[in-house]
């Protein structure tokens, strides 16, 4: 697997933790590892190094944050930067004034176009658009049979003739959408090497003929260095006004859409995942910067952190912490301020990495409450002076909150061991960590 | 065959007639660069850095390709250019693992096994069927008794496909239809191909993303069927890759051998401007061998994988 970005800048930021502004001297290396990042999420050699050196420019003399690591930090001006590259705003389908209204899919071979067609006519169709498939590939050995199995699955039908004429078929698929009142038409072609010219001007010509109104280009979202070749020479063969990205699912990182976005500056319409005809969606800037980032979902984790984490507590809690006085109280305060930053299960999962080690192990809100009942059970003094709490005092604690005198124990060795963990760490307020304490308190109260 | 005439496929280079004019200066540029020294300069390096990351060859497997080129030409110092292509040559080719004994790659060998069992594997839309279509051409031609399992049961048009493709052939195909299970058109296939003393079995799957876990078990149980039927069966398991993807390859190729252990990598669509360098990666990291290489659509585009030429033609500047 990939490390996350994330992960590794918080590794390039060792060395330079503790230091006020970001400098020449402590971004080199992390350019480095988000370039290295960028290259292996099948970002272009170019691109990667054009964006590295945009975040590179920004990053220098920006003052480090208190509430987040400088490595967190960093991590939202690449996203911010990847964010910009890969477009703000959402393009929709281009409907023709009278219908019907034309749309050619073209790609390479494999990519995913027939699929695709369909997936988008049944898109169409549930918008209460009335679309009509023609099947243009006829090259591809029982494509045509392809298109008609997953057109009678959606139930839109699908024109196609005998000849082996891809051009004739666009054109008298398009009068048909006329003569039976489609007010779409969706042409579905032959997957074509860039490179092969004879095939390049076939499409070329059929969008001629049929004058279509949006013409989208399908890549797979695995697509390497050879998205920006393939995209560069698709638009200058057919001028394509939209990109569908195919096979976004799981481990995909899709670099390929940065690649070509900034190659070819066409938006992303449409991305869509698996072989089921309903899964396809609308493109979002942020969601695949994320995606191509690897990092969970640390930016809005450091967004939120900047919104609702009081630095002048935070300072007062190092101090605290360092001088070995935490106690009840400050975690008492540290749980409401997470709880102000949303659900648990949302904050852990915003964590990189973190979502996967939790599985299965069901966090609910509810599952601080039993914590907040037992601090709140304890006396002021026992709040300040955790090392008073004993055997009847950890038993008038448990009555008092409705817990067993076992959780009431739990509680206070875990509260110690995170002390401990809080106090050697380098800087207090690493988010991360503190969220890592209170995954195992939360996640094990409900374990046992 | 007069479709394919009429395309003008046969018009369309070949990966090695290509090469020859389009192979860049990079060699020469990284020889005369070195020539007398006993390091290499940074320059140098950044450019071959770029020609391997931009043929996808990774990161990992780039920064230790360059690695090796610095240790040797600090060891072996006041290299010549050709001195120098060859060793890069030799430590990228050194990656690539050797094909083994058991599992010929060369379609006129003769096969340990028979009937010899091949399972083809893959994501979707890499080109498996059509794989299988020209490996059933190039084995019949090779004088094999070959048969086709048309086991992508689940995309459409998918059986069809594979018959077209069995008939351009000449080659008997075992099927179903569209829906039935896999693995009981691979029990059929292997049980058919073991009466009928068939030489080769070239079992199709459907394409399937190699996360999605049910997908993947189906696939292990038509492994296992198959070896019920006959023994140590599929004595090769073929992933086939394409050319185009980048390092989601990996993922890949180590999800596939996770499940159904895989034996050798076909590497499509090399026809492109892709050059498919993450196979090195996978080669090396897996320790599988590429196979097999698809340069068009063409029945006879296939070609038994040459380590050199492939090394070579990363250098070829084609775009």
């Amino acid at each position: 697997m990939f490390e996350d970005l994330s992960g590794k800048l918080e590794q390039a930021f060792k060395s330079v933790t503790g230091q006020a502004r970001l400098s020449d001297v402590n971004v080199a290396e992390t350019v480095r590892e988000i370039r290295r990042a960028l290259l292996d999420a099948d970002v272009n050699y170019d691109v990667a190094r054009s964006i590295t050196a945009a975040v590179k420019e920004k990053a220098l003399g920006q003052g480090v944050l208190a509430s987040v690591t400088p490595g967190q930090q960093f991590t939202k001006i690449v996203y911010d930067e990847l964010v910009s590259v890969l477009g703000d705003e959402k393009e929709d389908i281009q409907f023709a004034s009278t219908p019907p209204t034309v749309i050619l899919i073209a790609g390479l071979q494999g990519s995913g176009k027939t699929t695709f067609t369909a997936k988008l006519a049944k898109f169409l169709k549930s918008q209460g658009r009335n679309p009509l498939l023609a099947a243009a590939d006829v090259y591809r050995p029982a494509a045509v049979d392809q298109l008609r199995t997953l057109g009678d699955s959606i139930e839109v039908p699908v024109y196609s003739i005998k000849e082996k004429d891809a051009v004739r078929t666009a054109k008298e698929a398009l009068a048909e959408a006329k003569k039976n009142a489609h007010d779409t038409l969706i042409i579905d072609t032959a997957g074509r090497m860039h490179v092969d010219e004879v095939m390049m001007s076939e499409v070329a010509e059929i969008k001629s003929v049929v004058k279509p109104n949006e013409v989208l280009f399908v890549v797979d979202a695995m697509t390497g260095q050879d998205a920006v070749f393939t995209a560069r020479e698709f638009d200058k063969q057919i001028d394509f006004n939209g990109v569908v990205l195919t096979k976004l699912d799981g481990d995909t990182r899709g670099g390929a859409a940065i690649s070509i976005k900034s190659v070819v500056n066409k938006p992303i319409k449409f991305v869509s995942t698996g072989e089921g005809v309903d899964s396809i969606s609308a493109f979002y800037p942020d969601r695949m910067a994320q995606r191509i980032l690897g990092m969970g979902d640390v930016v809005s984790l450091v967004e939120k952190a900047q919104e609702q984490y009081d630095e002048v507590q935070a300072r007062k809690l190092q101090a605290k912490i360092s001088s070995n006085a935490f106690n009840f109280e400050d975690f008492y305060g540290q749980l409401q301020q997470i709880k102000k930053m949303g659900s648990m299960r949302d904050l852990i999962g915003m964590i990189p990495g973190m979502s996967k080690q939790l599985g299965d192990v069901e966090i609910d809100d509810d599952s601080l409450k039993p914590i907040e009942a037992m601090i709140n059970s304890m006396t002021i003094q026992e709040r300040r002076n955790p090392q008073l709490i004993n055997g009847s005092r950890r038993k008038r604690i448990a009555t008092g909150s409705g817990t067993s005198v076992r959780e009431v124990n739990d509680l206070l060795k875990q509260f110690n061991q995170m002390k401990k963990m809080m106090k050697t760490m380098t800087k207090m307020n690493k988010m991360g960590r503190a969220m890592e304490g209170l995954k195992n308190l939360a996640g094990r109260q409900r374990l046992h | 065959m007069s479709l394919f005439n009429k395309l003008g496929f046969g018009k369309k280079e070949k990966l090695h007639d290509g090469l020859e004019k389009t192979r860049s200066g990079f060699l020469e540029k990284m020889g005369k660069a070195l020539v007398g020294k006993d390091k290499v300069d940074d320059e140098v390096l950044d450019d071959l850095e770029e020609v391997l990351i931009t043929s996808d060859v990774g990161v990992k497997t780039t920064l230790e390709v360059i690695r090796r080129i610095e240790a040797r030409v600090a060891k072996d110092k006041y290299l010549n250019s050709k001195e120098l292509q060859g060793i890069l040559q030799e430590e990228i080719a050194q990656l690539l693992k050797e094909n083994d004994e058991e599992r010929p790659a060369a379609f006129d060998a003769k096969l340990t096994h028979k009937p010899h069992i091949i399972l083809v594997v893959g994501v979707n839309g890499v080109g498996k069927t059509t794989t299988i279509g020209k490996l059933a051409h190039l084995y019949k031609l090779a004088g094999k008794n070959v048969m086709l399992g048309a086991g992508d049961t689940f995309r459409a048009g998918a059986v069809e496909q594979l018959k077209i493709w069995s008939e351009r052939a000449g080659v008997p195909i075992i099927q179903q239809g569209q829906g039935a299970d896999p693995a009981a058109v691979a029990f059929d296939t292997v049980s058919s191909a073991k009466s009928r003393e068939a030489d080769v079995v070239l079992v199709d799957t459907a394409g399937r993303l190699h996360n999605r876990k049910a997908l993947m078990d189906e696939l292990a149980k038509i492994k296992r069927v198959m070896g019920k039927v006959v023994d140590q069966a599929p004595h090769e398991v073929l992933l086939v890759l394409d050319a185009s993807t980048g390092q989601n390859a990996m993922q890949q190729a180590k999800a596939f051998s996770e499940v159904v252990d895989v034996t050798g990598l076909a590497l499509t669509k090399l026809d492109g401007t892709a050059k498919g360098g993450i196979v090195i990666a996978i080669s090396n990291e897996i320790s599988v061998p590429v196979k097999y290489i698809g340069i068009g659509e063409k029945i006879e585009d296939l070609h038994v994988f040459d380590r050199n030429s492939f090394v070579e033609a990363l250098f070829s500047k084609n775009h």
